[in-house]
């Protein structure tokens, strides 16, 4: 009964302290921000999701980071040189940055930073992704004990040599994620896995994390060490966990939030009408799509099947009528991306009436009509926005001959099905972590394992995309990914339904957030007018 | 009393402990794991995890672990929330959700029983339809309705009060209510119900009869004894609302417990669901018996020796 009586009593001490302490400080900026659930970890080398990241680009700083419109600008690395082989990164450290413990940021800290992401001991999700690192994978695997034989030396302490093991021109975009930020040595070994805590925790980042309280808010301010720390205005940001969008969207009428992660699809006709300068919707690195199971019969036989079901699907209609999120109707995997040139269907351009013929045709061919349709089965995670858009499809395909039948499962029980490839056609998304093709063609190489939920296989396109890994010259490379793109798309192994859009509400108070594919907004680059 | 509270609460040990076998294997059961995410975690880091929370173990040797770590007050790291144990999100929760849960059962209590006895006595009336009618609403209309339309009415139609967040005292008045609200109506409908059987029963009669102040035979006879079901009533009822609603934590962003039940079981986070299924398990039985000695108190026919 104490424990509980201290518990209730000290935040009303707290909280009167706080009320107290505001009053005092007039002057100090805050951002109030929705930022979707709560996170599941702000160590970066541990955590794998968007609310966790928008906090990590805060509170740490990789080598290079984000711009406000999205480009790479120096980060930690005040500048660098790339070798001609485009395989040796050397990046010359700034000289004043410096941890929130006032510690300087050496080329020792990265190369901790590296060895701690991809140590085996970490099991880190994204580690993979850093395998472009000389001998990264052997250590991740746990072939290489020795962590200095890893691509990256320090020179000396402000100079950081990183060898990879192919040309890798999205590497100088893979230092701004999480996975590549540095951590501090000596807070990790003395406190373990609660280095993270609010009071233990060291970051270099413009912030520093104050306090967290899980379901409630986390809450970080300006780290007065930071480089450049002259030119951050925001004092305060604090980050509130906002899974009711409909609430969300109420706390921000009420002036209580200044920020939104998202906006209730439904609600978005009223929010364009009615909010057109607070309300942001804009392209995001991401793609909806119907993957067909190739390891089936019928579907997985049948290229002709697979595109009759791709042509009767009308995607102006599901997005105008059903998702009404202002989502890009897909005709191709990939979504837009800087410098990349998407590849598409063939029938893109064709009119929807052609395209029903078409599919009619096509599945005639194969002696499906109407009276003798074609059955399939469409999976789901249980979800009110999938199954209003199964729901649609399930109609679609019935002009055409195909009759569907729709099965949802519970989230964990439908990513199992999937992947032991019980399902005929499946719904499921992908969004990238950069901002490069890669992301999204390694998904459907043959070697792929599970991640490859089609079970495609293609040797023209796994060459083609295998290859992109040794091109040196970026145009030739880009060509590639869109020659495989090609590919893929004349395969139908999948149906493309829509591209993401990322949907913010943005109070006016806010000035310095502009829209950037990744969407990423550091809060170093925003003011808010009090 | 003493001696009956004792054995009750040793009695409580085996019961406890089925509730948490049970759950502890049912858990397991459900397909699908905490490692499996849309973006497949890699091989060798699934491995390590499965290592790291000990899941390449028979299942009875987790148990056993498992347990182990209980009689110690370890509940075992969280699955999701990585940056947390279980017991520390259980005691950074629990004390909001108990303090919120207990101001409304207390205002349900009052206004509810209020309610209840004043249409009792005035059966049939306007005011009796009006709080039966208000009851049945409150029963009828779930907490994801009546939440929204609170933070839209009172929060950004009036600006009263703010929508959502936590830290200020204002924070606690809408979602008190909305916890509230269902319980008024049906400590109202109880407390009517068994007031109006009891004021037809024999021994209202009777003190009637002998002469006694109609103030005192409802006082001192009639509600004591109305009050029965709502004390039976109410052991489960502070059980369920002190560990949390989802709904209305979820609405108001509140960093109560409410919400662990439910998204534990669908992150699978097993050491979570299991370390608040303890916690409510636990939460019933001490309610039960504390309603179990408050008969003792208001009816003089119950004796525990």
């Amino acid at each position: 009964m104490n424990q509980v009586f201290k518990r209730l009593v000290l935040p009303a001490i707290t909280v009167a302290a706080l009320m107290a302490s505001t009053a005092l400080a007039q002057a100090e900026m805050v951002l109030h921000r929705g930022n979707g659930a709560e996170p599941e970890t702000i160590n970066p080398h541990k955590s794998t999701g968007v609310t966790e990241a928008n906090i990590e680009a805060d509170i740490f700083e990789g080598l290079t980071t984000y711009a406000p419109n999205g480009d790479i600008v120096p980060g930690a690395a005040e500048s660098w040189e790339i070798s001609d082989d485009g395989k040796t990164y050397t990046f010359h450290l700034r000289k004043n940055a410096k941890w929130s413990n006032g510690d300087a940021v050496t080329a020792k800290d990265f190369v901790f930073g590296f060895q701690d992401a991809i140590n085996p001991e970490t099991a880190a999700d994204y580690a993979p992704i850093l395998d472009v690192i000389v001998n990264a994978e052997k250590i991740r695997k746990n072939e290489e004990k020795d962590f200095s034989k890893l691509g990256a030396e320090a020179v000396d302490d402000y100079t950081l040599k990183v060898s990879l093991t192919g040309p890798t021109p999205y590497f100088l975009g893979l230092l701004r994620h999480p996975i590549s930020y540095p951590v501090h040595k000596a807070t990790v070994e003395k406190f373990k896995d609660d280095w993270t805590r609010p009071g233990n925790i060291v970051s270099n980042g413009a912030y520093q994390l104050t306090e967290w309280t899980p379901q409630a808010s986390l809450t970080y301010v300006k780290n007065p060490n930071y480089w450049d720390a002259g030119n951050v205005k925001v004092d305060k940001v604090v980050m509130y966990p906002t899974e009711d969008l409909a609430e969300e969207l109420k706390r921000f009428k009420a002036g209580e939030l200044d920020v939104t992660y998202d906006a209730p699809s439904e609600q978005i006709p009223d929010l364009e009408k009615n909010y057109p300068d607070e309300f942001k919707n804009t392209p995001y690195l991401g793609t909806y799509y119907y993957v067909i199971n190739l390891t089936r019969e019928a579907l997985g036989a049948q290229p002709d099947l697979r595109k009759a079901l791709s042509l009767g699907v009308n995607r102006e209609i599901l997005v105008s009528k059903i998702t009404q999120g202002g989502e890009a109707p897909a005709y191709s995997w990939e979504p837009p991306m800087s410098n990349y040139k998407q590849a598409f269907v063939d029938f893109k351009d064709m009119p929807q009436k052609q395209r029903l013929e078409e599919a009619k045709k096509l599945l005639e061919k194969h002696g499906y009509s109407k009276d003798n349709p074609l059955k399939v089965e469409l999976l789901y995670n249980t979800s009110e926005n999938h199954k209003k858009i199964a729901v649609a499809v399930q109609s679609m395909w019935k002009q055409i001959g195909v009759d569907a039948s729709l099965r949802n499962e519970e989230w964990k029980v439908y990513l199992e099905t999937r992947d032991k490839k019980q399902f005929d056609v499946a719904r499921a998304a992908w969004i990238a972590d950069y901002d490069d093709p890669i992301n999204f063609a390694d998904m459907f190489l043959s070697d792929a394992g599970e991640r490859n939920d089609a079970g495609y296989s293609n040797p023209e396109y796994d060459k083609l995309v295998k290859g992109t890994g040794t091109e040196t010259d970026p145009a030739k490379r880009m060509q590639m990914f869109h020659d495989a793109e090609q590919i893929f798309l004349n395969d139908n192994a999948m149906i493309p339904i829509y591209h993401y859009t990322s949907q913010h509400m943005v109070s006016k108070k806010v000035a310095g957030w502009e829209y950037n594919i990744l969407d990423f907004h550091l809060a170093r680059f925003i003011t808010v007018a009090q | 009393m003493l001696n009956y509270t004792i054995r009750r609460l040793i009695g409580a040990i085996p019961t406890l402990f089925v509730i948490l076998a049970v759950s502890f294997f049912m858990v397991r059961m459900a397909p699908g794991g905490p490692f499996d995410k849309e973006r497949k975690v890699p091989a060798e880091v699934e491995a390590k995890l499965i290592q790291q929370y000990h899941l390449d173990e028979p299942l009875p040797q987790q148990f056993v672990r498992y347990i182990g770590g209980l009689a110690q007050g370890d509940f075992g790291p969280s699955f999701k929330y990585k940056d947390f144990t279980v017991s520390e999100l259980i005691w950074q929760g629990f004390p909001t959700s108990l303090a919120l849960g207990l101001s409304a059962i207390a205002i349900a209590l009052i206004v509810g029983v209020s309610l209840g006895i004043w249409s009792s006595l005035r059966q049939n009336s306007w005011i009796d339809y009006l709080s039966v009618g208000t009851a049945m609403m409150g029963i009828a209309v779930p907490n994801f309705v009546i939440a929204p339309i609170m933070t839209l009415v009172f929060g950004l139609m009036l600006h009263w009060l703010p929508v959502g967040g936590w830290g200020k005292p204002t924070n606690w008045i809408l979602p008190i209510i909305a916890l509230a609200i269902p319980q008024i109506a049906a400590f109202t409908r109880l407390t009517r119900g068994s007031m109006l059987e009891i004021l037809r029963s024999n021994f209202v009669r009777t003190a009637r009869a002998k002469g006694l102040p109609e103030l005192v035979t409802l006082t001192r006879h009639a509600i004591r004894a109305a009050l029965m079901p709502v004390v039976s009533y109410m052991g489960p009822a502070i059980a369920n609302i002190v560990t949390g609603s989802v709904i209305v934590e979820q609405i108001f962003g509140i960093p109560g417990i409410g919400r662990y039940f439910v998204q534990g079981a669908i992150n699978r986070d097993y050491t979570l669901v299991l370390g608040v299924t303890i916690l409510f398990g636990a939460l019933v039985i001490i309610c039960n018996l504390l309603a179990d000695i408050c008969y003792g108190l208001l009816d003089p026919k119950v004796r525990y020796d």
